[in-house]
């Protein structure tokens, strides 16, 4: 799951579909004076009028026996607006997006090729309650993950108190032997950490997965949030939304926290593998926000085991490097000696805590999917609290009760092997064919380690502009936690929508979205 | 304030350049929608290649040089580096890089420019629309100078962008004097002719010098006045002299404020090129040759570029 890949074609469809060329129902259209006199029925359909969540949980009007009471001013307002005038709105904000540049790129033999990402104009809300829960237990689990990483790189106690299996650890693909030992400041791995949440049909917010290499999408969580302020003042009048403006100081604030601990005021950078990554544009958001240098691997050079950057003074040193790059691609020297992106002894360096680098080296062993299945236990372990956000239920092919359920109810359940990622791989009980589901079988029996199982979880809806109307539509959350000495989590975070009718796949390459998402003061 | 990348110097030196030369290239193609005709009015756009020496590329590219392909090989054609579309995609992509420096609404102006140059189609830029296609260029590269000049950071970065503009400026008159002597030189006898004073007041206004040259000379305008308003002039913002003054003012102002100075190459060449330009008359070069002058000029420039590089953004040193 992970807005880097933002590689496919699916280009705003639901907000290009003009006015002017048609496909709006009769509903919408010219709309004759109300018959009766008694009724004070606004001249136009409300926008939300016949809206059916179909069952789910919506994020704006709840459920039938839950109504969302938090969140009515901003649907009165919606409904106060026109469908005409709505689309009218999308269309500008749409077009804002690609002539700013929040766009992500593909380059072609022939083209270059700037895309937004669709983005839908009906915000996501969050209630304060809501909320109070949610940042509680990001913040539980960035502890626990950061204690986790650094137990498992130094005493392994978590193996030796038998919370988690050795081959956990041992036979994760993620784990970096350069890291044995390594003391980081504040003991800080996961510097920057997304948490991917799904409401279930209840209501309640449950874990997903954890982001803890290098999560994206957090410049959308501003851009979206600047672009509602401009196309829709409105909408927000007289509504407290918790802002997020203040991310880039956050961040540089977080990140000059854990610099080598002699110097006094670090020089923080971002390290992008340049203008070709799809994610670009994000890069050049996070510099500019923080107002800190966007480097490239051969903007940077080592010396004597310290870093520098290339200036027109000369050599500047840098302390603290954001990195965009992934663990493979940082150090030809001790990783991939193909990497060009990377930069020759910045491993060294950065062993002796002369640099820092966020996230740290091997903290992609945390966010695997055999870890998340362990996640609930851990936060008891290392903090002594009982997770404030559940996860979805999980059981791990791994021990004898939880391979046993699989096996029995798999036509029920969702299978994860544990390696993957980006949706890719994983089978869906309900909807797979008996052969499939006999392979899966077979492959849970010869390595159940490499599972996991989940039941089907009815994510819930929120209003979405498509072209017939507002429809339902499923999504997700991930709200962005910055940690240096201690943990930040920005209100909100980036809410993205499955805009493919009944699609339970939110990410961006296959057919996502995104919406602002309001943290009501 | 962090010092500026070397890497940003390099782009920021030439989306300068690149946008300067798309103006200029617009305000060239422009002119020689008059310039080409003869005496019949007929037009003859083959001979815009031999200006820019291109008659091989052409050839290789689009084979006969027929007036419609040689618009469009100037105007929209991706392939060539000397095109309008192809430096709008060169100003583009070092703005790409230049995002973590230069303004949101800089990025925004070069994005939607550069998309509607891109949007047109061969039939958009045909000889009839070609005065339009090139003012629109035009004012797509003022607007952009205008919003950079209001909205740019006064850092290195400014000042490098600024040398840039103003070097590739100066490189440009040179090139726009060029077309004419390229084009008057094989029958001499049309030297100061009739046709030729129009030609010359033409090539004044695409530069937008007419008016500023009336100033000057309220009276008569004969080639060699022109020419030298053009090199000479002190006060008219696109004479070579005056694009030089400019640069070397940038680069002082920069090291005074920031302590980073060229090569001291770069200052001797460029103290010998401004006296030239103060002190040589007109006559004079004109009686050596305009066209071996103007030559002379640009290489110079060239070696001033050079020596710009060598000092802001080295080839990385192999280990």
């Amino acid at each position: 799951m992970c807005v880097q890949h933002l590689r496919c074609v699916f280009f705003a469809q639901h907000l290009c579909n003009s006015f002017e060329t048609g496909g709006i129902p009769a509903r919408f259209g010219p709309v004759k004076k109300p018959k009766s006199k008694k009724t004070s029925a606004p001249a136009v359909p409300s926008l939300m009028e016949g809206y059916d969540a179909g069952g789910f949980y919506c994020e704006l009007t709840g459920a039938p026996d839950k109504p969302a009471q938090f969140a009515a001013p901003v649907k009165k307002l919606l409904d106060a607006l026109d469908m005409r005038e709505l689309r009218r709105r999308a269309k500008e904000a749409e077009r804002e997006l690609y002539n700013s540049g929040i766009t992500f790129t593909v380059y072609t033999k022939k083209d270059v090729i700037d895309r937004v990402l669709p983005f839908d104009i009906i915000p996501r809300v969050i209630s304060k309650r809501d909320w109070t829960k949610v940042d509680k237990g990001v913040r539980q689990r960035v502890a626990t993950i950061n204690h986790f990483l650094h137990d498992i790189y130094h005493d392994r106690k978590c193996i030796s108190d038998g919370v988690v299996p050795a081959s956990l650890v041992d036979e994760n693909d993620n784990f970096r032997d350069v890291m044995k030992g390594v003391d980081l400041p504040y003991n800080t791995y996961a510097h920057i950490c997304g948490v991917d949440l799904v409401r279930d049909g209840q209501g309640d917010f449950r874990v997903l997965e954890d982001n803890a290499r290098t999560p994206s999408g957090v410049s959308y969580v501003i851009e979206n949030r600047h672009l509602m302020q401009r196309a829709f003042p409105d909408l927000m009048r007289n509504i407290g939304i918790r802002h997020v403006s203040n991310y880039g100081q956050m961040l540089h604030e977080k990140l000059a926290e854990v610099g080598p601990p002699n110097v006094r005021d670090p020089q923080v950078v971002v390290l992008t593998p340049g203008v070709y990554n799809s994610a670009f544009f994000e890069h050049v958001f996070l510099s500019r926000e923080m107002g800190v240098p966007l480097v490239e691997g051969r903007d940077l050079v080592v010396i004597d085991d310290k870093v520098f950057m290339q200036t027109v003074k000369g050599l500047e040193p840098v302390h603290v490097i954001y990195r965009r790059i992934d663990d493979d691609f940082l150090d030809p020297e001790t990783f991939n000696p193909e990497s060009a992106l990377g930069v020759p002894g910045i491993m060294r360096s950065y062993i002796k805590g002369n640099v820092t680098l966020a996230n740290a080296v091997g903290t992609g062993v945390a966010d695997d999917k055999a870890v998340y299945a362990y996640m609930p236990r851990l936060i008891e372990y290392y903090l002594g609290e009982k997770p404030a956000l559940a996860n979805v239920d999980t059981h791990i092919c791994g021990e004898p009760e939880g391979l046993e359920y699989t096996l029995d109810n798999l036509e029920n359940l969702v299978l994860k092997p544990v390696g993957g990622s980006g949706g890719y791989g994983v089978i869906i009980g309900p909807r797979a064919s008996k052969r499939a589901l006999a392979i899966a079988r077979k492959a849970i029996k010869a390595d159940p380690d490499n599972f996991i199982s989940q039941p089907m979880i009815d994510l819930s809806v929120s209003p979405t502009l498509m072209p017939r109307g507002v429809e339902p539509r499923h999504v997700d959350l991930r709200p962005f936690a910055v940690t240096g000495k201690d943990t930040w989590v920005l209100p909100g975070g980036l809410t993205r929508v499955a805009l493919k009718k009944g699609s339970l796949v939110v990410n961006s390459s296959q057919g996502g979205g995104s919406k602002d998402t309001w943290v009501l003061e | 304030m962090t010092s500026l990348l070397s890497r940003h110097a390099e782009s920021i030196y030439w989306m300068a350049r690149y946008v300067e030369r798309a103006e200029n290239l617009a305000r060239l193609l422009d002119v020689n929608e008059t310039f080409s005709r003869n005496a019949l009015g007929d037009q003859n756009w083959a001979a815009v290649l031999e200006i820019f020496d291109d008659g091989e590329l052409f050839a290789k590219l689009r084979g006969a040089p027929t007036n419609e392909a040689v618009i469009h090989f100037y105007t929209l054609d991706a392939e060539n580096p000397n095109s309008i579309q192809w430096q709008l995609n060169a100003v583009r992509e070092n703005a790409r890089a230049l995002r973590p420096l230069i303004s949101t609404e800089m990025w925004t102006q070069i994005n939607t420019f550069h998309g509607r140059v891109s949007g047109k189609r061969r039939g958009d830029v045909t000889e009839a629309k070609l005065s339009n296609f090139c003012a629109m260029v035009k004012e797509g590269c003022q607007l952009h100078t205008g919003i950079t000049e209001g909205t740019f950071v006064r850092d290195e970065a400014w000042y490098i962008y600024e040398a840039g503009r103003a070097l590739e400026r100066a490189d440009q008159t040179t090139r726009l004097l060029d077309v004419k002597y390229h084009l008057l030189l094989p029958s001499e006898a049309d030297v100061g002719s009739r046709l030729d004073v129009s030609q010359w007041n033409a090539l004044l206004r695409s530069a937008a010098g007419y008016h500023a040259f009336r100033r000057t000379h309220p009276h008569g305008m004969t080639p060699a006045l022109v020419a030298a308003f053009m090199l000479f002039d002190r006060y008219f913002a696109r004479s070579v002299r005056a694009c030089m003054v400019r640069l070397v003012q940038m680069l002082d102002e920069m090291e005074a404020a920031y302590g980073i100075a060229p090569t001291p190459e770069t200052h001797r060449r460029l103290r010998a090129l401004i006296q030239t330009l103060e002190n040589e008359s007109i006559d004079e070069v004109v009686g050596q040759g305009l066209h071996e002058f103007l030559d002379d000029i640009q290489d110079e420039l060239i070696r001033v570029s050079d020596e710009f590089a060598l000092s802001f953004f080295p080839e990385p040193v192999p280990d």
